[in-house]
C-alpha cells in the first residue's frame, strides 16, 4: 500500500484485493460482541472535516476505535478554521501533536494532495471535491464483490450527476481497474465530455442499459444544479433517469441496486425501490466499517505494530 | 569624463538592423557609440561577451506590479528589479492595482516610482473602463495625453460588446492600443483549469478552450467594424491562433501575445494539484500548447509576455479553488524560450528576439526599445548565456516565488542587464 489514498489511482489492482480481503477478516470483528481489536493501539487519527459528512464521519471513527486507535474529531465549524486559520496551519498543528494518520473530507479538489506537503502521517481521501471519494469506492468494491464474487465480466452502470460526483469518479476508475465494463448514465450536461477517455461507455438512454446490468449505481441529485441550469426540471430528471419500479423490473435477475447515500427518495431512486431485497445500500454503510479497518490497519498499523515488538 | 563600457565579442543578434555576428558594441553615457570590430577601448569598462549573445533590451507587454495596492506581492522597486535580472529594459505594468489605473494620478504615480526606482522604463498600461468596471469608459483621452499608450482591462474581458465597440472607436483618436482578455466569463464561471480530460479526472470545474475563441472572434469583428487598434493578451487556445491568422490575412490591424508558461506546460501539468500551474487562461492541452509555439515561430503571434502576476506565500499555498490564479514570470522568461522553443529547433534565436523586444516594443510604442543597436541610439540591451544549464529556485528578485518554473532545469542565462547607458545587472546579479 502507498503512504496515502489520494485517489483511487493510487491503488494497483493487487492492492484492492488485499484491502478487499484483509476487510473481510474485520468484517468478523463487528460481529462480535466486543467489536475491537488491538491493531492500532497507541496510535492516532484525526478525522478532519471541513464539510459536514455524518456517515463518513462516524465510518471512519469506527473503524479507527475498533482498532484500538486514538481518535480525534476536529471539525472546522466552532474551531480554530472558523476563526480563519488556513489549511496549512491546522496541518501544522496537527502535526506536532503527532497524528499518525489524517482523514479529510474537504470541499475543494485536492486538498487531500495539498495536506500531504505539510504532515508527516498518512493522509487519507474521505472525499475532495468533486475530485474523489476512494474509500467509498473501495467499500462499493467489497460489496460487489461479497454479492457477486467477481469483477470480471461484469456490467455496472452510474447514473445521475457524474460530472460533480466524486463517488463516480472513484468507482468508474476502480471498476474499470478490476475489468468490469461500466457505463455512465445521465443527462449529457452532467456527465463530462471528456469521460469516454476514462476507460468507460456513456449512455443518455437509462432504458437501453437496464436490461444488461450486474450493478445499477445511483447517484444523489443535488437541486443546486438545478439553479445552474442543468437539466430544466427536478420532474423531468427524475422521470428520465430516476430508478423507478418500472426501471427495475427491466433489471436483470439478480442486478444489485447501490446508492452511496444519502438519498433523494423519489428523484433518483422511489422510495419502495430503495427497499427491495435487491438493493444493498445499508449493506454499503455496513461494509464502509470493514473496509476503512482494513485501509488503516494496512495503512498503519502493519508495518507499525512490527516496529513495536521490534523495540519490545 | 564621460562613461564607456564595451561589450566585446558577443553575438549581436538585432532583429531591427537584421545583424547576427560577432562583433563588438562600445557604449558612452546613455548611448551606444559604436558598433563593429575594433571599437576603440580607450577608458572604457571592458565586459569581455564571448559565448553570450548580446540583443536590445527585452520588452515586456504585459506585467503586473501590483503598486499601488497590493505592495506585499510586488512594488514597481521590485517588479523593475526582477524585470532587469531577467534582460528586461522595459515593462508595461498593468491596470488592475488599487487604486485602478483608470487616471492620470495613478499612471503618474507608477511613473515616478518607476523613475526613482530607476531599473527599467515601466510604461503604466490604463484602465479601458472605470474601475475595471466594464460599463463606463475611462478618462482614455487624458491619459493618452499623460502618455499611456496601452489600455486594457485585464484580468477581465469587456462584458459589453457596445462598450468595446466604443473604446475601439474612441481610441483612434489618440492612435492607442485596446488590449483585450479574451474570456466569456458566462462560460469559464467558477473555472479552476481548462475543461478537458485533465479536469475530468482532477474533478475541477473547466473553462472551455471556447470561452476564449468566442471573445476572440467578438473582438475581431468590433476590431474591423472600427477601424481600432486591438492587441489580444495571452492567448491559450489553438482556435484563438486560427481566427488571429485569419483576420491577419485579411489585413486587420491586430497584434497578440503568448506567455512564456502556455508555451511551456500544459494542463496535463495540473496533476498533483500545484497552486502555481493555476493561471488565468488556464493551460490548455498539449495540442493548443504546440500551436501556440508554431504561432509565435511564424508570427501569427506577435509578442512574448509574461503575464507576471505575483501573489503572497499564503494566498498560493491554499486549496486549489481558492488560490488566485497567476505565476511570476520576469525572471525565467528568456530561459523559458530559450528552453522550450530555441533549444529543440521551433525557432531561431533572431526570431525569438523579435518576440521578446522588438515586437512588443513596436505595440507598445516604446521607441528608445527593441533596437536597432546602432550609434546614436539608447542604450537599452541584455548579454545572456544561451547555453547555461540553470535551476528555477526561489528567492526571486521579485518579492513573491509563485513560479509555474520553481524547481525546474532550464537553458539560457542573463549576465548583463544595460539599462540606459548603466549596468542595472552585472554577472547575473542586480547592481542596485
Amino acid at each position: 500500500m502507498n503512504k496515502h489514498l489520494l485517489s483511487i489511482n493510487d491503488v494497483s489492482a493487487e492492492d484492492v484485493v488485499r484491502v478487499l480481503d484483509t476487510a473481510e477478516s474485520f468484517r468478523e470483528v463487528g460481529t462480535r460482541v466486543i467489536k475491537k481489536v488491538p491493531a492500532l493501539r497507541g496510535r492516532t487519527v484525526v478525522n478532519l472535516f471541513y464539510e459536514n459528512s455524518t456517515r463518513t464521519r462516524i465510518s471512519f471513527e469506527l473503524a479507527a476505535k475498533r482498532l484500538s486507535a486514538d481518535v480525534i474529531n476536529f471539525s472546522t465549524s466552532g474551531s480554530s478554521v472558523s476563526k480563519g486559520e488556513s489549511l496549512k496551519d491546522t496541518a501544522l498543528t496537527l502535526q506536532a501533536m503527532g497524528a499518525d494518520a489524517i482523514v479529510i473530507r474537504h470541499s475543494s479538489s485536492g486538498s487531500p494532495y495539498t495536506l500531504t506537503k505539510w504532515v508527516k502521517g498518512s493522509v487519507l481521501n474521505a472525499g475532495d471535491g468533486t475530485h474523489e471519494h476512494p474509500t467509498q469506492a473501495l467499500l462499493d468494491l467489497y460489496t460487489i464483490r461479497e454479492k457477486l464474487g467477481r469483477f470480471q465480466g461484469l456490467r455496472a452502470a452510474i447514473v445521475g450527476d457524474v460530472l460533480h460526483s466524486r463517488v463516480a469518479r472513484s468507482l468508474s476508475f476502480g471498476l474499470v481497474k478490476m475489468g468490469t465494463e461500466v457505463t455512465l448514465v445521465g443527462p449529457p450536461t452532467l456527465i463530462p465530455p471528456d469521460a469516454p477517455a476514462w476507460g468507460v461507455e456513456v449512455s443518455y438512454d437509462i432504458g437501453g442499459v437496464l436490461p444488461k446490468l450486474d450493478v445499477c449505481y445511483m447517484l444523489r441529485v443535488q437541486r443546486e444544479r438545478l439553479r445552474q441550469q442543468y437539466f430544466p426540471s427536478v420532474r423531468e430528471y427524475s422521470r428520465l433517469f430516476g430508478l423507478t419500479r418500472d426501471r427495475v423490473a427491466m433489471l436483470p435477475e439478480g442486478c444489485l441496486i447501490m446508492h452511496p447515500g444519502p438519498m433523494n427518495r423519489g428523484v433518483e431512486i422511489d422510495s419502495d425501490v430503495a427497499d427491495l431485497p435487491q438493493a444493498v445500500i445499508e449493506e454499503q454503510v455496513t461494509n464502509g466499517i470493514a473496509v476503512r479497518m482494513s485501509l488503516l490497519y494496512l495503512m498503519l498499523g502493519a508495518a507499525g505494530t512490527e516496529e513495536v515488538s521490534e523495540r519490545v | 569624463m564621460s562613461e564607456r563600457t564595451l561589450f566585446r565579442g558577443a553575438r549581436v543578434v538585432d532583429p531591427a538592423s537584421g545583424r547576427d555576428g560577432v562583433t563588438d558594441v562600445l557604449v558612452e553615457d546613455e548611448t551606444v557609440a559604436a558598433v563593429g570590430e575594433g571599437a576603440v577601448a580607450g577608458g572604457a569598462i571592458v565586459l569581455d561577451c564571448g559565448g553570450l549573445v548580446l540583443a536590445p533590451g527585452l520588452v515586456d507587454l504585459h506585467a503586473h506590479l501590483r503598486q499601488p495596492g497590493r505592495e506585499d506581492k510586488e512594488t514597481v522597486e521590485t517588479g523593475s528589479r526582477a524585470a532587469a535580472v531577467g534582460g528586461y529594459t522595459a515593462v508595461a505594468a498593468m491596470a488592475n492595482t488599487d487604486p485602478v489605473a483608470d487616471n492620470a494620478a495613478v499612471i503618474e504615480e507608477v511613473r515616478s516610482l518607476a523613475a526613482r526606482a530607476g531599473l527599467c522604463d515601466v510604461f503604466p498600461v490604463g484602465a479601458i473602463t472605470k474601475g475595471l468596471g466594464g460599463q463606463e469608459m475611462a478618462e482614455v483621452g487624458e491619459m493618452a495625453h499623460a502618455g499611456v499608450r496601452v489600455f486594457s482591462d485585464d484580468g477581465r474581458c469587456v462584458p459589453s460588446a457596445r462598450v468595446l465597440r466604443n473604446a475601439l472607436r474612441y481610441a483612434r483618436a489618440f492612435d492607442v492600443v485596446i488590449a483585450e482578455h479574451c474570456e466569456d466569463p458566462s462560460l469559464s464561471e467558477g473555472a479552476q483549469m481548462h475543461e478537458g480530460l485533465y479536469s475530468s479526472t482532477l474533478g475541477l470545474a473547466g473553462a472551455p478552450a471556447e470561452a476564449e475563441e468566442v471573445a476572440v472572434f467578438r473582438d475581431l469583428v468590433l476590431a474591423r467594424l472600427t477601424g481600432g487598434r486591438l492587441h489580444l493578451c495571452h492567448l491559450s487556445a489553438a482556435g484563438s491562433v486560427e481566427l488571429v491568422r485569419r483576420a491577419k490575412a485579411s489585413g486587420l490591424r491586430v497584434t497578440a501575445e503568448v506567455t512564456p508558461h502556455h508555451l511551456a506546460f500544459s494542463d496535463e501539468d495540473l496533476v498533483g494539484y500545484d497552486t502555481n500551474f493555476k493561471v488565468n487562461p488556464p493551460l490548455r492541452t498539449v495540442e493548443d500548447r504546440d500551436a501556440l509555439r508554431s504561432a509565435i515561430a511564424d508570427g501569427t503571434i506577435d509578442a512574448i509576455a509574461t503575464d507576471h502576476a505575483p501573489h503572497a506565500v499564503e494566498e498560493k499555498e491554499a486549496e486549489f479553488d481558492q488560490a488566485p490564479p497567476g505565476t511570476i514570470g520576469l525572471e525565467t522568461a528568456l530561459a523559458a524560450v530559450i528552453t522550450n522553443l530555441v533549444e529543440p529547433g521551433l525557432m531561431p534565436l533572431p526570431r525569438a528576439i523579435e518576440a521578446m523586444s522588438t515586437g512588443p516594443a513596436r505595440i507598445l510604442g516604446a521607441a528608445d526599445h527593441g533596437g536597432p543597436i546602432e550609434p546614436g541610439r539608447p542604450a537599452n540591451l541584455v548579454a545572456f548565456d544561451p547555453g547555461a544549464d540553470w535551476v528555477v529556485e526561489a528567492p526571486f528578485a521579485s518579492r513573491s516565488r509563485n513560479s509555474a518554473f520553481l524547481g525546474k532545469r532550464l537553458r539560457g542565462k542573463v549576465v548583463h542587464t544595460m539599462y540606459r547607458g548603466r549596468l542595472v545587472v552585472a554577472d547575473g546579479k542586480a547592481q542596485r
